[in-house]
């Protein structure tokens, strides 16, 4: 083999790969990523039933209601627009009343029904996609999430 | 008086980093090597330096002085001792000094180790390393002080995020660490080679053992990292495809890419840009995971806090050293001499290969990652990118990979015998094959995927071995010459075949825990007994428990097999007053590599929980089998031929039969 092809099949190959790769990230980013939206977002949107996505907002105080067999009910609002939620399953440590949540499922009909629900990591900081949703209702002041940082309780 | 004099120390770190980037550089150029020498000793002074302060942080931990900002904020008097100390590196500003920390180690280790370098490379390699240290000295200083004092001293502090109050969480950051800037040695040694506009067999040689020393705590902090997220989380997961863990994915990727590619450069003389260019994008890449994870674009755990300063220091880091080496790479490297021909079937074909598999591997991971930032950015659309993705994309690509691993070591360099080596790889391929055949009869049918890929794993264990056992002629030659054959294998030789087993055992690892696990998610009244997997776990009700700075409710568990009593399990949820947070403890059972996982959900006033219960069948192997590679790393970087300063001979005469 001379230079010239040992040169094409090295190219050749990467490039083979390069387009395996490619075919599988367009594949995959068009089946496999989820949308985020706010409750807003699916009222003025109209979501198709059965569409799976991302919702964030707060816990609407009281409207937890938990059943024998771990599933709950609550409803996630921005401030502006509610959503229902139904999720099979344990809850999150710092899922409370009032705080900021996200959560992935499918919408059927005007129920989200979530396999995933994420709280925070720590009591100071709000999901990004929360304080975003809430920006966008208006219903977002400043310095909110960070609470009494820096200064003693 | 000791959070002023770390200040003070970082700041004559950075003088001295400021000295040592400009003044050998000046030195190599008039050819003067007084000047050229200064790098040794400001390297080792900087590192003293950066010492001191961070020990004068430490001291401020532990001795919880709560005038110094973040102490007040990450610390607690109450907390224990243990938790003090991690607890330094357990926040923004003191991960940062962790991470100079690291980078002093290194550059204080090649000016006292590097006594055989070129005199001119070991002073380019030493300014560029500190042209990256002041980068972050300053970026420290300006912007993450951990020194800034409070102008009242609260009484108490605000505690460490109880999530970090965890002993998996005191190694695996420095662990990280070490890797992530590990690799700064090699991406200094290929800017300093672009400078020099020269680079031979022996650059490789000095470059690969600090790769490898990189790479093997990169696996280690990575395993640990998962390890951690495995029990503190309580998903039972472990790994989720998060940007923080992708972060750090990215440069092992690439990391492992250049360990491979650095042995053809330095047996072949052969793909000498190639590496360079791997040497540069190994360490961005460490860069820009520092970037998505400090700067707080990315909401997780590690997002310490997000002070938009900092993201857009860091991002001006990553510009000025990611941009400055490509375009430093672009200018030069056509200027590289070519190095040795060698046929597309031959080990440094097959080494290719796999660089090809591990960058696009990479690539996949790096799109999936930066995806929803690049499309948030632009579009102002939030998506999430999960394991879907990865499992659609990575996968695949992991899994051509994990086929050709056997063929490499087998293959002979500059022209190899691909039919040959199948032929000699039939029986590992058999074994493979039977093993599939056999799980996919017991599975009667029903599954597909997973008996595949055990097969897989298995064959790629198999074929490891095989390339030993011929190597030393196991089954052909009397066990006494087997045996002195055995010893007088290269070192390298051995860590390459643990190195690929570990690979596989912590593949195997994943698939069976995916496959065979089980998961229940169950409410339970005292006394209440559920089976899972063969196990009777009977709930014999919730005790509360103090602790030093929290106090738990603790579920207790009676475990079970076939009547008899073989242990207990006490998954307990802890809450935490100083910052009214709860972390979840989960309990494990360990038997053989399988595990029992029990994590608590929901406490009712009767007495009652909710609790995910999970059998996790040869889960142990995923992160065994990271140490095993990481060990398979170690033996390879005691090889004699690899040694950090070997003596010259031992150089000259290995050089030889790569000329």
């Amino acid at each position: 083999m001379t230079r010239k092809q040992r040169r094409l099949v090295l190219i050749g190959t990467s490039v083979g790969v390069l387009a395996i790769a490619a075919a599988l990230i367009l594949s995959a980013l068009r089946d496999s990523i989820v949308f985020f939206n706010s409750p807003t977002d699916i009222a003025e949107k109209h979501m198709a039933i059965g569409s799976r996505m991302r919702v964030g907002g707060l816990v609407k105080p009281g409207t937890v209601a938990r059943s024998d067999n771990l599933l709950s009910r609550f409803v996630v609002t921005d401030g502006k627009t509610d959503i229902q939620v139904r999720y099979q399953g344990i809850l999150p440590d710092l899922f409370r009343e009032g705080q900021g949540v996200v959560v992935e499922g499918k919408l059927e009909s005007s129920v989200l029904v979530a396999d995933t629900v994420l709280a925070k990591h720590d009591e100071r900081y709000m999901p990004r996609e929360v304080v975003d949703a809430l920006k966008k209702s208006g219903r977002w002041q400043e310095g909110e999430a960070q609470g009494t940082g820096g200064k003693p309780r | 008086m000791i959070p002023e004099l770390g200040h003070y120390a970082l700041v004559l770190a950075l003088a001295l980093g400021l000295v040592q980037s400009i003044v050998p550089v000046v030195g190599a150029r008039s050819r003067d090597a007084s000047l050229m020498r200064i790098a040794n000793s400001t390297a080792v002074m900087q590192f003293v330096f950066v010492a001191v302060s961070f020990s004068a942080l430490t001291s401020c931990y532990v001795s919880s002085d709560f005038s110094v900002a973040t102490v007040y904020e990450n610390s607690h008097s109450m907390m224990p001792l243990i938790y003090k100390f991690t607890s330094v590196w357990g926040n923004h500003e003191g991960s940062m000094l962790l991470w100079v920390l690291i980078l002093a180690i290194f550059g204080a280790l090649v000016a006292a180790f590097g006594r055989n370098l070129p005199v001119t490379l070991k002073a380019h390699v030493l300014a560029v390393q500190s042209w990256i240290a002041s980068a972050f000295y300053l970026f420290i200083l300006l912007t993450s002080n951990p020194f800034l004092r409070l102008a009242q001293a609260p009484f108490e502090g605000r505690d460490l995020n109880p999530i970090l109050q965890d002993p998996g969480l005191a190694i695996h950051p420095p662990l990280l660490y070490l890797g992530y800037v590990g690799f700064s040695i090699a991406f200094s040694f290929a800017v300093a080679a672009l400078i020099e506009g020269r680079i031979d067999a022996a650059w490789a040689r000095w470059v690969r053992p600090w790769t490898l020393l990189a790479w093997m705590f990169l696996t280690l902090g990575i395993a640990m990292g998962s390890y951690w997220a495995y029990y503190t989380l309580g998903w039972g997961g472990f790994w989720f495809w998060d940007p923080v863990e992708n972060a750090s994915l990215m440069p092992w990727l690439a990391g492992t890419a250049l360990l491979h590619s650095a042995v053809v450069m330095e047996k072949r003389n052969a793909l000498k840009v190639w590496t360079i260019l791997l040497a540069i994008l190994t360490f961005s890449l460490s860069l820009i995971g520092t970037f998505l994870v400090r700067s707080g674009v990315l909401t997780s755990v590690h997002a310490f806090a997000s002070d938009p300063t900092r993201g857009v220091f860091i991002l001006a880091i990553l510009v000025i050293f990611i941009g400055g080496s490509l375009t430093l790479f672009a200018w030069r490297a056509p200027m590289l001499k070519q190095g040795g021909l060698f046929a597309p079937i031959s080990r440094e074909g097959a080494l290719v290969l796999n660089n090809l598999f591990l960058t696009t591997a990479c690539l996949t991971v790096f799109v999936g990652t930066l995806y929803p930032l690049a499309l948030e950015a632009l579009t102002g659309q939030k998506i999430s990118v999960g394991a879907p993705f990865f499992n659609l994309t990575f996968g695949p690509l992991f899994v051509a990979l994990m086929f050709a691993i056997p063929f490499g070591p087998l293959l002979a360099w500059k022209r190899g015998d691909l039919l040959g080596v199948a032929q000699r790889l039939m029986s590992a391929a058999a074994i493979g094959i039977a093993t599939t055949a056999v799980i996919f009869a017991v599975e009667s049918g029903n599954m597909v995927l997973a008996p595949f890929g055990v097969g897989l794993t298995v064959y790629v264990m198999f074929g490891a071995m095989l390339e030993l056992a011929e190597r030393v002629g196991l089954f052909r030659l009397p066990l006494a010459i087997v045996w002195t054959r055995a010893r007088g294998l290269p070192r390298s030789a051995w860590g390459t075949a643990i190195a690929h087993i570990g690979i596989a055992l912590s593949m195997l690892g994943i698939i069976c825990a995916a496959t065979w696990g089980t998961e229940h998610i169950v409410a339970m009244k005292p006394a209440q007994t559920v089976s899972l997997s063969g196990y009777d776990l009977t709930f014999d009700g919730v005790t509360q428990r103090p602790g030093p700075n929290y106090t738990s409710v603790v579920a207790e568990f009676a475990v079970r097999k076939g009547g008899k009593l073989v242990g207990s399990m006490e998954p307990s949820k802890r809450s935490f007053s100083s910052r009214g947070m709860t972390t979840n403890e989960a309990a494990l059972f360990v038997r053989g590599f399988d595990q029992l996982y029990l994590s608590l959900g929901d406490v009712n006033g009767d007495g009652s929980i909710a609790i995910r219960l999970y059998y996790k069948p040869m889960v142990l192997l995923i992160w065994i089998g990271a140490v095993v590679m990481m060990l398979g790393g170690a033996l390879s970087l005691s090889d004699r031929r690899l040694r950090v300063g070997a003596p010259k001979p031992a150089v000259k005469s290995a050089l030889q039969p790569a000329g």
